[in-house]
């Protein structure tokens, strides 16, 4: 590039401008690039990422992992689609508004007539194992000796005398204390858990930035005023303030999640207000207020990047601290109604049933990986958006 | 002279290389020179020439994870530093070299008052007693002219100004009476005033002590003031060595040449006084109150800028110089009308100083500003296509954005850029194509007034030079009012037409810039030039220290 020469009356006529570049929906800015090649090197991190979005995106399809109803079935040539629809007991000759498709009648009366297509777990987070060869809490069934087997065998199989525990209904992970497939639960437990993670770090981080950057931004009276209130209300006993008010109304995910996000937003309001007060003094900040441009769209454009980088490095750290919450409660007993599937609530029937390993042991593993996974994943991100960092 | 005396310092085919990302690059290639006591010896080149790195891995302070050294060695009184263990160069640094560094702000620690960090360096190369440590203190600072020492002695960093805490450096450094003094850009932050007495402190010190210096710099002024030789260096490899005089009198290497020849040269446009006013303040007052106490009354202020009145004229240019912290940069913004002020304000004969931010707004297209840091001003976010053509989209929303995209080409070629560049981002330019695009971000707008801040002082003398040229050119061309600001009193010579010289908020002299620049009223612009253009101190006590 010639900058040495200046070129005072050869204006060419011609247009000047370039063509615009291909610019596809990915395209990224070098330094974004850049981040992101930073955070694919860090291995371990960009591993746990794929391994957690791979848990989640499967958790999200639920349904169809594990249920107590047919994905699909064929009676009397007729096409169901029973995991979506329901359909009267009648039409296969029973009596109950919803089909239980796992009765044993109904199950042969289809199968005479047609075909069922099952979800590889045959149980959802609510059915009850009827056939539970021990009394509930009963281990993993491959776990199972014979003589145990034996009583619900000659109950299922009695017109087949050969049978062993491994013709039983699998319960791979045992049941809890109300005869409740485990890895039912454990799927549906773990979205929940996600969803209610990212939905209140999400719309705290929302509301914290806007708080934050106001705050920062304008400085003065308003940042003092609200700085004392948000000191003040960040010192309420959240916990208590919890158990009263799951007194009063029933604690159902969207009221969990609006108590919570009353406290929550406060996490991100600091750092945010930092980075604002700190840019709101660079140069291309006042260089845009003499282009004219309004506060909102200074805020918006130029300092709101930088403290995007802030905020997304805490970002899978607030998601941990939301999922913890949401266990902890629910292991106290004050999260989520009884009956959802939820970690916490498992990891407190493992504490009630020490004579049940299983229980206390599958919420402890899966509780710890999906934490690390995403403490893994926040310390890739934290990483990618170092400035000092420009290689491993 | 019966026996040349021994070098002190000797560096041979040094080279250092540096390991980022898995690319090594060479920062310092094979250079050798040698310093004997009681000599100084100026490294000279742009940043990014190598120099400092240079001097830093003299005493092995650079970091030993990133930097490397291919070949060379450094000898220090017979001994390869280079090669020697971790306690050798504790023994050495500090205590027989000892370095000041270019920012007197950051290299105090701002917790600890002056006297403890002096008799730290006091104390850690063995001088025990605390009464010894403190007396001794006392002397290190007369030394280097703080008035009162004594009383000065717990005095934090911030209670000094830029160039006192430049002496205490200096006399942390002389502290063990060093038979090295390495000066790393000591003056670069300072006002001209404060440059050339630290220049003739450090002159003066060398006299008294016979010490050898070793003087990094980009100034060439200085280097003709203060070394008794020269190595000019360029891209890692020193380019051209010698006696001062000489190579000042005769450069051979073409770029030693074009250093020599890179000041701000070309005469400003003709003063007009008839031309039609453009922006006038009278009487612009910014104060920023004290306030104190549990109500916060404000109990006085800081008058930064205080009752100034000017005039600028379309085609003219009004250069406003003075010392850091003589309200400069504000005066510019109050205009701008980007900080409050009092006094009246008129744009075109239109009072614009009661105006809100909605009734700026379309003012702003005509009154654009150009930043000191061109690595400050630019959003490293954006593109320089969005950069430029931000304003566009606030000022002119109808335009398509095919129509902005030429505008923003044609800014940018006017500014001396290629177009085709314009999707790159800022950190892909130098600091004087970047100071090119904020030039250019501020035409794409067609202003008639533009505030210009420093635009210059970040930059190598040689971009210098080519920015002033394109500023007097736009001007030309495109008939603009300019606002000067600067301490760089040879750029503003270079491009004022009328000078207005600050000192803590006020007036010190003010009028036609030749006038001023051919015979000076007062003691102050007397001071001010005399250090600018000759680098010499001030005697009489009319700047501050």
């Amino acid at each position: 590039m010639n900058t040495q020469t200046l070129h005072a009356d050869i204006i060419p006529k011609a247009p000047l401008a370039p063509a615009l570049p291909g610019k596809g929906l990915f395209h990224l800015t070098p330094v974004n690039q850049r981040r992101l090649d930073n955070f694919k090197r860090n291995k371990r991190g960009y591993w746990s990422f794929w391994l957690f979005m791979v848990l989640f995106v499967l958790s999200l399809f639920a349904e169809v992992i594990a249920n107590e109803r047919p994905i699909m079935a064929s009676y009397k040539g007729e096409i169901l689609f029973p995991i979506v629809k329901d359909y009267p007991e009648e039409k296969f000759g029973g009596f109950l508004a919803q089909t239980d498709y796992r009765d044993p009648v109904i199950a042969d009366e289809i199968k005479a007539h047609g075909w069922m297509l099952w979800p590889p777990i045959r149980f959802s987070y609510n059915t009850h194992n009827l056939d539970l060869p021990t009394p509930a809490p009963s281990a993993p069934t491959w776990s199972l000796t014979p003589e145990q087997c034996a009583g619900v065998l000659a109950k299922r199989f009695a017109d087949k005398p050969g049978a062993s525990c491994r013709d039983l209904e699998m319960n791979w992970l045992g049941t809890d204390d109300a005869g409740r497939d485990v890895v039912a639960r454990l799927i549906y437990g773990f979205r929940i858990s996600i969803l209610f993670g990212l939905v209140l770090a999400g719309i705290s981080s929302v509301i914290g930035i806007l708080a934050g950057a106001v705050q920062g931004y304008f400085g003065g009276w308003l940042d003092l005023v609200f700085q004392r209130f948000i000191e003040i209300w960040s010192s309420l006993p959240h916990l208590y303030i919890l158990i009263i008010v799951s007194s009063i109304i029933t604690p159902s995910f969207f009221v969990l999640l609006g108590i919570l996000l009353l406290f929550s937003w406060v996490s991100l309001v600091h750092v945010v207000r930092a980075e604002f007060l700190r840019a709101r003094n660079f140069e291309y900040v006042n260089a845009a207020r003499a282009l004219g441009l309004s506060n909102a769209k200074i805020m918006f454009r130029h300092l709101l990047p930088n403290a995007m980088v802030a905020t997304l490095t805490f970002l899978p750290f607030v998601v941990n601290a939301s999922v913890t919450t949401l266990t902890s409660l629910d292991f106290l007993g004050l999260g989520l109604p009884p009956g959802s599937p939820s970690l916490g609530e498992m990891l407190l029937q493992g504490k009630s049933n020490l004579q049940a390993p299983w229980l206390g042991l599958t919420g402890f593993f899966v509780i710890a990986l999906m934490l690390s996974l995403l403490v893994f994943v926040g310390e890739a991100v934290r990483d990618a958006f170092d400035p000092r960092k420009t290689f491993s | 002279m019966s026996l040349e005396p021994q070098p002190l310092l000797e560096v041979r085919d040094l080279s250092i290389a540096f390991h980022q990302g898995g690319r090594t690059s060479l920062a310092v290639d094979r250079v050798s020179f040698s310093l004997k006591p009681g000599r100084t010896l100026a490294l000279v080149g742009e940043s990014g020439s190598g120099k400092s790195v240079t001097a830093l891995s003299i005493v092995k302070l650079l970091g030993a994870t990133s930097a490397s050294y291919p070949s060379g060695e450094v000898l220090y009184k017979g001994q390869d530093l280079l090669q020697a263990n971790e306690e050798a160069l504790r023994r050495v640094r500090g205590n027989e070299i000892t370095m000041v560094f270019q920012e007197p702000m950051t290299s105090l620690n701002p917790l600890h008052p002056i006297a403890r960090q002096i008799g730290e360096i006091l104390e850690l190369h063995g001088m025990g007693g605390a009464s010894e440590r403190r007396t001794r203190t006392i002397e290190l600072l007369e030394e280097v002219g703080i008035p009162d020492p004594a009383n000065r002695l717990d005095a934090y960093p911030h209670q000094l100004s830029g160039g006192q805490r430049q002496r205490v450096m200096i006399a942390m450094a002389l502290a063990n009476r060093p038979d090295l003094f390495i000066a790393d850009e000591p003056t670069t932050a300072l006002d001209v005033t404060v440059q050339a007495q630290i220049l003739r402190l450090l002159k003066d010190l060398q006299a008294k002590r016979g010490m050898a210096m070793l003087f990094i710099t980009h100034d060439l002024g200085i280097v003709r003031k203060i070394a008794d030789d020269v190595c000019v260096m360029q891209r890692g490899k020193i380019v051209e060595a010698g006696p001062t005089e000489e190579v000042f009198r005769a450069p051979q290497h073409p770029y030693t040449q074009a250093l020599l020849a890179a000041e701000p040269k070309g005469k400003p446009p003709v003063a007009d006084p008839t031309a039609t006013p453009v922006l006038t303040g009278d009487n612009i007052r910014v104060w920023f109150p004290i306030k104190r106490g549990f109500f916060r009354r404000t109990i006085g202020h800081v008058k930064a800028v205080d009752g100034i009145s000017l005039t600028v004229r379309e085609g003219q240019t009004v250069g406003v110089v003075g010392e850091s912290g003589s309200g400069k940069t504000t005066l510019g913004l109050a205009l701008l009308r980007l900080i409050r002020s009092e006094g009246p304000i008129a744009y075109l004969g239109q009072r614009i100083d009661g105006f809100d931010a909605k009734q700026m707004r379309p003012l702003r297209r005509d009154m654009q500003v150009v930043f000191q840091d061109p690595y400050g001003s630019l959003s490293p976010r954006m593109s320089v296509a969005e950069i430029v053509e931000e304003g566009l989209a606030i000022q002119s929303p109808q335009l398509h954005w095919r129509e902005r995209r030429e505008i923003v080409a044609k800014a940018l070629f006017d500014t001396g850029l290629d177009p085709a560049a314009m999707d790159r981002y800022p950190h892909e330019f130098s600091g004087g194509q970047r100071q090119r695009i904020a030039i250019a971000r501020a035409m794409a707008l067609e202003p008639r007034f533009v505030v210009l801040d420093e635009p210059t002082s970040a930059l190598d003398m040689s971009v210098q030079a080519q920015i002033v040229d394109l500023l007097r050119d736009l001007q030309k061309r495109r008939n603009l009012a300019y606002m000067f600001i600067s301490h760089d009193l040879k750029v503003v010579r270079a491009l004022a037409t009328d000078l207005i010289v600050m000192r803590h908020g006020k007036v010190v002299e003010s009028g036609p810039a030749a006038e001023i620049f051919a015979a000076p009223a007062s003691d102050y612009t007397r001071a001010l030039f005399a250090a600018a253009f000759n680098i010499e101190a001030d005697a009489s006590g009319v700047v501050s220290q």
